[in-house]
């Protein structure tokens, strides 16, 4: 299966997997909501430019809004979390190879702390600044810290159970291929 | 000039960047602001059909209960026939004709149309109903919404076929409501956001005589609503001890979990009301 293929099949699920499985879970705090939607934008390849990268965030984050109903919400921190992507997988990626052996980011790819590190980092700027901006409308400090911790840590298990129930068969790449 | 040119060619993903999170924050305030954002409305369509394709599946996971509040709802309906009244009956016999008045001439001031809720959520900060009712079919802004127990919210946004309906569980929410038995205090209804099962109460004067379990019901002065629908019940008193007011937690009448139908509200008197109020001279204010 093609790479674009395999992204736009993603981009539908885990959409429709935010809209319709998650967000229909009786919460059982206010301070924990499951996020997982925003994996989409942590799998996409390495190869993708920039610029690429910063666009589909942004669609899909908008896309994402619509079936929420909050034009813009998710759009900021997918956008945000997309511009950021590139410094942290400069940071965490092997420095002595000069090209990537793998198609995208994952615990094969990456080492298992150094993704660990990478999807604790992304998506604790993603629910901080998505609560920051749900906060801006009725300011509660102990709220927001509580919400950022516990969405947190609800995401990062999401990500990785995910990860266990699907794993995606990281080829390595060779210059045959 | 050159340089300039480097400068923006160097930071170019930068300013992209900064360019979509400025259209993303814009797109958000504007919406919140208004609530008519032209996109919001074509939008409104192409989910909503999605949402109805969804909700045909979902419907049957709560069918039991929608069937049950049914049935209750038809049992209190049934009380309240006619027919069911005793003694002579001297009056000419009733009629509601197409002109929907009642034999004292008097003009029916609410009208009820029934929807079918295709998107509810009650998780977010800022909770919206969808309903597969809208222009076309006779849906307007401002109409209140009641659920099979109580009230549920306000119709915020109408695209032809579909509407959203603003759920008594927003931020933005303020419901006007009174204690059953106290009808000197206007207070209004509003939530928290943080448990859906329980709304806040506000301005309930500390001279009225509250107890757990008394009821509250939207207040006389609403345009939206006819006055005496059930809000929900005082579950926790407590005072503010700034003001002479109680601060009264309500349990919701409304069952957000499972709405599967609702009814819309009509106020026939709306426009002729906010008109009049409109024209209030800005000195006499």
């Amino acid at each position: 299966m093609s790479s674009l293929l395999k992204n736009i099949i993603r981009f539908v699920l885990f959409i429709l997997v935010q809209a319709f499985v998650l967000n229909k879970v009786p919460a059982l705090h206010h301070f924990v909501k499951p996020w997982l939607y925003f994996l989409f934008i942590l799998w996409l390849p390495f190869s993708l430019p920039r610029l690429a990268v910063l666009t589909v965030a942004f669609i899909f984050g908008l896309s994402m809004d619509y079936f929420m109903g909050t034009p813009g919400l998710h759009a900021a921190p997918c956008v945000l979390i997309a511009y950021l992507r590139p410094f942290v997988l400069n940071l965490l990626l092997p420095q002595e190879k000069t090209e990537f052996s793998y198609a995208e980011p994952s615990i094969k790819s990456l080492g298992f702390t150094p993704y660990l590190v990478y999807v604790l980092l992304l998506t604790l700027i993603h629910n901080a600044y998505l609560i920051f901006i749900e906060w801006m409308q009725f300011g509660d400090f102990l709220y927001f810290i509580g919400k950022v911790g516990g969405t947190t840590v609800i995401s990062v298990l999401l990500i990785f159970i995910t990860e266990m129930l699907f794993p995606r068969k990281a080829r390595y790449r060779t210059n045959a291929a | 000039m050159r340089n300039i040119i480097l400068f923006i060619r160097r930071f170019f993903v930068l300013f992209i960047f900064l360019l979509l999170q400025v259209l993303s924050i814009a797109i958000l305030v504007k919406y919140n602001r208004t609530y008519e954002a032209a996109f919001a409305n074509n939008a409104n369509e192409i989910i909503g059909r999605i949402d109805k394709q969804y909700n045909k599946v979902h419907e049957y996971f709560t069918l039991k209960k929608t069937n049950e509040q049914l049935a209750q709802q038809n049992r209190e309906l049934l009380n309240l026939l006619k027919s069911e009244y005793g003694g002579a009956d001297t009056a000419s016999f009733f009629k509601i004709d197409s002109l929907l008045r009642d034999t004292l001439g008097r003009v029916q001031r609410f009208h009820f149309l029934e929807a079918r809720v295709v998107n509810n959520s009650v998780n977010e900060e800022n909770n919206y109903i969808t309903i597969s009712r809208g222009a076309k079919q006779g849906v307007k802004k401002d109409m209140g919404v009641l659920g099979a127990n109580g009230v549920v919210g306000r119709v915020i946004l109408v695209s032809d076929n579909y509407s959203v309906i603003m759920s008594m569980l927003n931020r933005n929410s303020k419901i006007s409501a009174r204690l059953k038995n106290d009808t000197a205090s206007n207070s209004s209804v509003d939530w928290d956001g943080r448990n859906p099962s329980y709304v806040t109460l506000h301005n309930v004067s500390k001279s009225a005589k509250v107890k757990k379990g008394d009821t509250a019901v939207t207040s006389n002065f609403s345009t939206t609503f006819p006055q005496g629908l059930m809000v929900g019940t005082v579950y926790d008193i407590a005072t503010d001890p700034s003001s002479n007011f109680y601060v009264l937690r309500l349990k919701t009448a409304a069952n957000f979990y499972n709405l599967q139908y609702v009814y819309l509200i009509e106020n026939t008197q709306w426009t002729e009301q906010h008109a009049l109020e409109a024209q209030i001279p800005k000195n006499e204010r």
